[in-house]
């Protein structure tokens, strides 16, 4: 198929295929990190991640539409507030939620799938009663639309690199808050063993429902970023659950770094292979693999070593 | 005692002043009309829901669920021609009754709501269905109680029951002359195809290669299918740079093209300079795509809301207004709109509401009244309609850039096209 191509062309083509990858992997971070941290340290399944993404899209939504017809002159810049407030929408309900449903779970861990399972169905028909059954389109600012020229062939995606950078700036974030901060310590602890962790004098109760808010919210500053690139609709949240699943699974539940590494090989493999072969191949090739490096390997890429 | 005594009076009064105020608008209800029909024992000899004054009819379209998104403006349609008709005296002097069923985009239930409107709600005719997973999950029950289904969705063809009406266009009818145009105006020789990866995008880049092959004499120089719901497109886009297409023909469905577009517009693909026609963008997927997003694509149907003809300004007016002055109206809400009135008319001229004299008597029917213009129905219960090609704008509409000369015929089993 290269043969009738000259080896600019190729080469510009590999550059921006490579800058694909990446874009696809930060992607794959992104939706991952939330759910690394609830289903990672704290072991519950919560299949209504994409739901508190989708809760993320809707706020960037709103506040799109109230920067246009009340503050015109701010809204090249709405997309950071919109961000800040779909984290604190979603991580608001990620509280509520776990104050209600989730804590009266956590010795039942395969409840919590069924329940967060209903859950995800109630926020689906929530945002159909609320926001209309079509999906919505999310006004960008200019300057995120469009493409940057950095050779005559070579052109790269302005909100491709936007997220690459919010996903940079969240991943440090969280690792500084996971492996930093007096919480994070707190939430390990716990994460390693509660009732020890309980009888030192770590309020456990609180520091799971922070945990759960916080999961939450990265989740919606993903749905908030998600916006850019794909659909903003009351089922849309599903598009991403099962690859979320699968990046986290396949990283090694409790492991920040097995996220990233599994993110990275999953995206790579797969945007290679979709340019190679069709999307349908490539998608069934990439599962095929991951489920024969499972079988070599349960745990995941990355496991922390713990004594049980 | 005299207290409720002119209580009562007065009650009297007030319904008699209500009797008198109602009287002449009562004149102009269509209750008066339905009582002109022909004898119940006459219009339905096989124990329908018919009875002197009313008629019941089923709307079966997913109200839950992701295919709640597309099914929405169906089944507004279908109510907005239904009132109409009742409005204007019913049909066969009744007055339409309407079931509504959710099939909440679930196969299964599709089919076993259908049963429940045939079987137990005895319904005369059904307008439903969206998908064609939705549509071949009921085809048996339709065809087993022996049912009417007048089913809106463009789809890939392949398929003839006595039992069905196809109000949308099969494939043929909807692509070919849009791919003709398409190398007539835009001197389109290479065709990159991109479809979600089901049956009708596959049957209809099926028809779509067989015709730039063997008729424009082009060359398909790509064709990728994705998973539904994919939302990374940054490959198959690169794809397109290396294989330059003159024009890039999709039919991508769902949330995946909401993805597709914003990419290929950040991606740097201006549709000001490559031509993209589409097969599955209407209005209603402009909402959630955002126009900026797709202006320039041609979309290429039978109908668009734009069309400018008295039938359509009439439709367009009197939707928005009972749902709603931002609701937009895509193709197949404009071939739900068809399938009530379609009905009447075929239960009109045959008499009855029986199904199989409407089965047999829809052949030839014609309503001038459509939006999209005069349609007729074929012998193989499809419609003979023109079909269009849009100009997507940036405030979400389509221009007519190309229509037709005549009606084409459907022909859902098209040969030398499998």
């Amino acid at each position: 198929m290269f043969g009738d191509y000259s080896l600019g062309d190729l080469g510009a083509i590999f550059a921006m295929q490579g800058f694909a990858g990446l874009i696809l992997f930060s992607v794959y971070v992104l939706m991952a990190l939330g759910l690394a941290i609830i289903f990672g340290q704290m072991g519950v399944i919560n299949m209504a991640h994409g739901e508190f993404m989708i809760l993320g899209a809707y706020v960037t939504y709103l506040c799109s539409g109230f920067f246009q017809s009340n503050l015109p002159a701010l809204f090249p810049g709405y997309f950071f507030v919109a961000m800040v407030l779909a984290f604190l929408a979603a991580g608001a309900l990620g509280m509520l939620v776990e104050w209600a449903l989730i804590r009266h779970l956590y010795k039942r861990p395969l409840d919590t799938l069924l329940a967060t399972w209903g859950l995800s169905l109630i926020l689906q028909q929530a945002y159909r009663s609320i926001f209309g059954a079509r999906e919505v389109g999310v006004e960008l600012p200019s300057w995120l639309i469009g493409s940057v020229q950095v050779t005559d062939a070579i052109e790269i995606p302005i909100n491709g690199m936007f997220v690459m950078a919010v996903t940079v700036l969240i991943t440090v974030a969280v690792a500084l808050l996971l492996f930093a901060s007096r919480w994070g310590r707190q939430v390990r602890a716990v994460m390693q063993n509660r009732v020890m962790a309980g009888a030192v004098g770590i309020d456990t109760d609180r520091v799971d429902r922070a945990t759960f808010g916080i999961g939450c919210g990265i989740a919606g500053i993903a749905g908030a970023a998600f916006t850019m690139i794909g659909s903003t609709g009351p089922t849309s949240g599903q598009l991403y659950i099962v690859d979320t699943f699968l990046i986290v699974v396949f990283g090694g539940a409790a492991s920040l770094l097995g996220t990233i590494a599994s993110a990275f090989s999953i995206s790579q493999t797969q945007s290679t292979l979709e340019f190679f072969l069709s999307g349908s191949t490539a998608k069934v090739l990439t599962l095929l693999g991951v489920v024969a490096i499972l079988m070599l390997r349960p745990q995941g890429l990355f496991t922390l070593k713990v004594r049980r | 005692m005299a207290d409720n005594d002119r209580g009562l009076e007065s009650a009297l009064r007030r319904r008699l002043l209500m009797g008198l105020a109602a009287a002449p608008a009562a004149a102009a209800l269509p209750r008066f009309a339905f009582a002109a029909g022909p004898a119940t024992a006459a219009v339905n000899t096989t124990g329908l829901a018919v009875t002197d004054s009313e008629v019941t009819v089923g709307i079966l379209h997913s109200v839950t669920g992701t295919m709640a998104i597309s099914e929405t403006g169906a089944q507004q349609a279908e109510k907005l021609a239904i009132e109409q008709i009742n409005a204007e005296g019913g049909v066969l002097g009744r007055k339409i009754k309407v079931i509504q069923e959710d099939g909440a985009s679930d196969w299964p239930t599709f089919a076993e709501k259908a049963k429940k409107l045939l079987v137990n709600d005895k319904c005369a005719a059904v307008f439903g269905c969206w998908t064609s997973a939705s549509r071949k999950a009921v085809l048996p029950v339709f065809e087993q109680y022996n049912g009417m289904l007048y089913y809106p969705t463009f789809y890939e063809g392949l398929e003839e029951s006595k039992n069905v009406i196809y109000t949308g266009q099969e494939a043929t009818q909807q692509i070919l002359a849009g791919l003709d145009w398409v190398a007539k105006e835009k001197g389109g020789k290479t065709f990159f195809f991109i479809g979600s990866d089901y049956i009708w995008p596959r049957t209809s880049n099926k028809i779509a290669r067989k015709h730039v092959e063997n008729v424009i004499k082009g060359k398909v120089v790509g064709e990728e299918y994705f998973p539904l719901g994919h939302t990374q497109f940054n490959s198959v886009i690169n794809k397109i740079k290396l294989t330059k297409p003159n024009v890039i023909f999709t039919d991508v469905v769902g949330g995946s093209n909401v993805a597709f577009y914003k990419q290929l517009k950040a991606a740097g693909i201006d549709l000001s300079k490559q031509v993209l026609m589409t097969i599955s963008v209407t209005e209603d997927e402009i909402d959630g795509i955002g126009g900026e997003n797709i202006a320039g694509a041609y979309a290429c149907m039978k109908y668009f809301q734009s069309l400018k003809n008295p039938n359509n300004e009439k439709f367009v007016a009197a939707f928005k207004k009972m749902w709603g002055e931002k609701t937009v109206i895509g193709d197949v809400t404009q071939a739900a709109y068809l399938g009530p009135f379609l009905w009447k008319l075929t239960a009109e001229k045959v008499g009855s509401f029986d199904v199989d004299k409407i089965a047999a008597g829809s052949a030839g029917i014609e309503f001038k009244g459509a939006p999209e213009g005069y349609v007729r129905i074929h012998p193989n219960h499809h419609l003979w309609s023109k079909t269009r090609v849009g100009l997507a704008k940036a405030d979400g509409q389509f221009e007519v850039v190309y229509e037709s000369a005549g009606l084409i015929e459907p022909n859902p089993f098209p040969v030398g096209y499998q």
